[in-house]
């Protein structure tokens, strides 16, 4: 097979991968939308605080320690323990959990009835204000993520598929944390189905989605419900936060990731969980051929917005993305 | 009557007000926020330190006290122009934008508002011609000088022959990414090398396309003009696909701690330029600790001293410092304005000995400033990460750059800005 045809098919399958990083983080938009018909802006923010706050129990790092250094004139940092990683990401999720009521509670209980932009609105205040928290809790350095994660090249699949060109082909690279995120999203698709769909509280969860008022009439508790999706999806962003921060550090560039799943959930429609997974592979894969194939012609650096022009087209033909909700209005 | 008990306010008034006290401003457009703040935080920690410690050990710079007035920019052009405008009218002597972004925006205020600007190792490169630029420096070396220095490196390290090789720039797409793009074309064509250019878009968080490319193309060296997340993501990268860390370098603002840590010891072996030297055992340092850290008075939490970006945020203060002393001396003011600041970081000359005297020996080149030269001796040395001992280690000394292919560059930027800007020539 020529070497060029190879490198593309090489591309293509790194494409699906980076898609279904980019997916992860459109889950959590998804789940919201969904739910509660808000678009919640700070979903990048709390894969950021999610993220920071694992390091920081993991560590055994103080919350807050340069607040309190600098009222008290102590000079604490640690408490000078370390938490294995799992016990540390059960402890943060229950801190995404506490967020997710606390968001509830103090935010959008006062909002109900609102219009979406107002809620809208309050999500850009949420995601300024979640990231001088974390700031403020956590310190701005860069932290290492390593929850014993594999990284870097499978050699594995470079040498059972090198065979496949001549020598100027050297095997398809494909990086084991991507497949590790590729498992863990199709793990975390499916238990999400499975709730929405057999447990009670995820009958409630998709009951309040078609129609509050309907919901809030056989007695479900809309506040119940919210918490429980922003519960969810701050433990998506936490494997966002986890699956990207081990690739860059734990840093507040984290929270830019949010833009790469805009298009996604363009593409793949704000209301569908499985949009968003074709959504990702679409987006993944379009760019990276794109810039494969286009991008040496025009400068490169063209995945950012070649992935929104991609958006756009499906856009222009199906308003509501490939799985979203056609928007009927009657009058 | 009336007269006299006005006469008697003023009196009062002037006695409680008191004679203005001097201080020399030197404003700190920080970051320390946001995307970029793991970079900007040890950088002014530095910068803020040193002055501290001339206040606390010295009374400030002859007899006069610093008062450093920071401003947060959150590496954001726009925020940096603001602290700009609401900190000049405090009788601000210079400027450390921190960012070529808000240089750009400032270098026309600047000659404008007649404050000197020193961008340094960052910003327009052609403002070392003081011919065109009187109020910005960019010493001791500027972006073009970096990217020679590579070069010149590499030459060193294949005999003196580039001819053949292939050489890849990783670089922001952006005004500071592409800035070594012309100077590293000319210099292909003088040793034969062959030249790609890979550009990786804002934040730099997903790179994947470009390090495929690299693993496809197998240049022999990757130097990479890279700033935030997209250094860890790179060196993450090319420890993904195995390239060869020995052969991949970062300039200045691609070689601190942060930049090689998440990778861990994958990271091991990256190289990266540096405009000075890190020595965290330098007596400035110990100067630091006991009269700003122990007092409680220091910028940060005291983590970062002797790390890259802070002693980098320290030499620019001792920089700016040397210039008040000269200024000082050469006008017999000890309060100085912007336009004597200018005058004193025109005589700049920073030698090995002075550099002892101020407990930093060696943290620089030796060089001097003139007129005509705002930017130094354009020297850079080369570092190695050795992530086991968990710090740099300088490969080289000072290497000199390519002056021959750099000054006419700079001569055609900087002229083709004066005509522009309707900008006169001076130092006749």
């Amino acid at each position: 097979m020529p070497t060029e045809i190879l490198y593309g098919v090489e591309v293509a399958l790194n494409g699906l991968m980076a898609g279904v990083l980019y997916a992860l983080v459109a889950l959590g938009f998804v789940l919201i939308f969904k739910a509660s018909g808000i678009f919640n802006y700070s979903q990048g923010v709390m894969a950021l605080f999610a993220a920071l706050t694992l390091v920081g129990i993991m560590e055994g790092q103080v919350p807050f320690a340069h607040l309190i250094n600098a009222i008290f004139g102590t000079k604490i940092h640690h408490f000078g323990w370390e938490v294995p990683a799992l016990l540390a990401i059960a402890l943060t999720t229950i801190v995404m959990v506490v967020f997710a009521w606390l968001v509830q509670r103090f935010i959008f209980r006062h909002l109900v009835g609102q219009e979406p932009i107002i809620l809208f609105m309050a999500t850009i205040g949420l995601a300024y204000f979640l990231e001088g928290v974390g700031d403020l809790m956590w310190g701005s350095d860069i932290k290492t993520l390593d929850v014993g994660l594999p990284q870097g090249a499978s050699f594995w699949i470079e040498e059972n598929t090198a065979f496949l060109g001549g020598e100027d082909f050297y095997g398809f690279f494909i990086d084991k944390l991507d497949v590790v995120a590729a498992v863990v999203a199709a793990v975390l698709v499916a238990g999400l189905v499975i709730f929405s769909q057999y447990t009670k509280q995820g009958r409630a969860m998709r009951a309040v989605a078609d129609d509050h008022q309907a919901a809030l009439s056989v007695g479900i508790s809309l506040s119940f419900i919210w918490v429980l999706v922003w519960s969810l999806a701050g433990f998506v962003a936490l494997v966002a936060g986890i699956m990207w921060g081990a690739k860059s550090g734990v840093q507040f560039s984290l929270s830019l990731i949010a833009l790469k799943a805009l298009p996604v959930l363009m593409l793949g429609g704000f209301t569908s969980i499985p949009g968003a997974i074709v959504g990702g592979l679409i987006i993944g894969v379009g760019e990276k051929l794109f810039e494969f194939l286009i991008g040496p012609m025009v400068g490169g650096a063209t995945e950012n917005w070649f992935a929104y022009v991609l958006a756009l087209i499906f856009l222009v033909f199906r308003p509501q993305g490939l799985f979203g909700e056609k928007i009927i209005e009657r009058v | 009557m009336k007269m006299m008990k006005l006469a008697a306010l003023a009196l009062a008034g002037a006695v409680a007000s008191g004679p203005a006290v001097a201080e020399l401003v030197i404003p700190d457009l920080s970051y320390r926020t946001g995307p970029y703040a793991a970079g900007g935080i040890p950088f002014s920690d530095g910068y803020q330190d040193y002055f501290a410690l001339l206040n606390a050990r010295d009374g400030g710079i002859g007899g006069v006290p610093v008062r450093v007035v920071e401003c947060e920019t959150g590496y954001n052009t726009e925020k940096g122009v603001e602290c700009y405008e609401s900190t000049k009218g405090e009788g601000a002597l210079v400027y450390q934008p921190l960012s070529t972004g808000i240089t750009y925006q400032l270098i026309p205020k600047a000659m404008t508002d007649g404050i000197p600007l020193h961008t340094m190792g960052y910003g327009r490169t052609s403002a070392a011609n003081g011919k065109v630029f009187e109020w910005v420096f960019n010493y001791p070396a500027n972006y073009w000088n970096a990217a020679s220095v590579a070069v010149n490196y590499l030459l060193d390290e294949n005999g003196g022959d580039l001819s053949g090789k292939k050489l890849a720039l990783v670089y922001h797409n952006s005004a500071y990414g592409k800035e070594p793009i012309r100077t590293l074309e000319e210099l292909a064509k003088k040793h034969g090398y062959e030249l790609s250019l890979l550009a990786v878009d804002h934040p730099g968080q997903e790179q994947k396309s470009q390090w495929l490319q690299i693993r496809r193309e197998r240049p022999d060296y990757v130097i990479m003009w890279g700033w935030g997340v997209m250094n860890q993501v790179a060196i993450q990268e090319a420890a993904n696909i195995n390239f060869p860390m020995e052969n991949f370098i970062g300039t200045w603002w691609s070689g601190a701690e942060h930049d090689v840590t998440p990778a861990g010891m994958a990271a091991n072996g990256y190289k990266a330029l540096n405009m000075n030297r890190i020595n965290p055992d330098m007596p400035v340092f110990d100067e630091i600790r006991t009269h700003v850290h122990e007092a409680g008075n220091a910028a940060g939490d005291g983590s970062n001293v002797g790390s890259v970006l802070y002693t980098r945020g320290m030499y620019a203060a001792m920089l700016a410092a040397e210039a008040i002393r000269i200024a000082q001396e050469k006008h017999g003011v000890a309060d100085i304005t912007p336009a004597m600041m200018r005058d004193g970081m025109e005589a700049l000359a920073m030698t090995d000995a002075r550099m002892a005297e101020l407990g930093a020996p060696g943290i620089g080149p030796e060089f001097s400033v003139s007129c005509e030269n705002h930017g130094g001796s354009g020297m850079g040395i080369v570092q190695q990460w050795n992530a086991a001992d968990g710090k740099w280690v300088a490969l080289t000394d000072y290497i000199m750059s390519d002056a021959s292919v750099i000054d006419p560059l700079i001569e055609e930027d900087s002229m083709a800005f004066a005509a522009e800007a309707g900008v006169e020539m001076r130092c006749n």
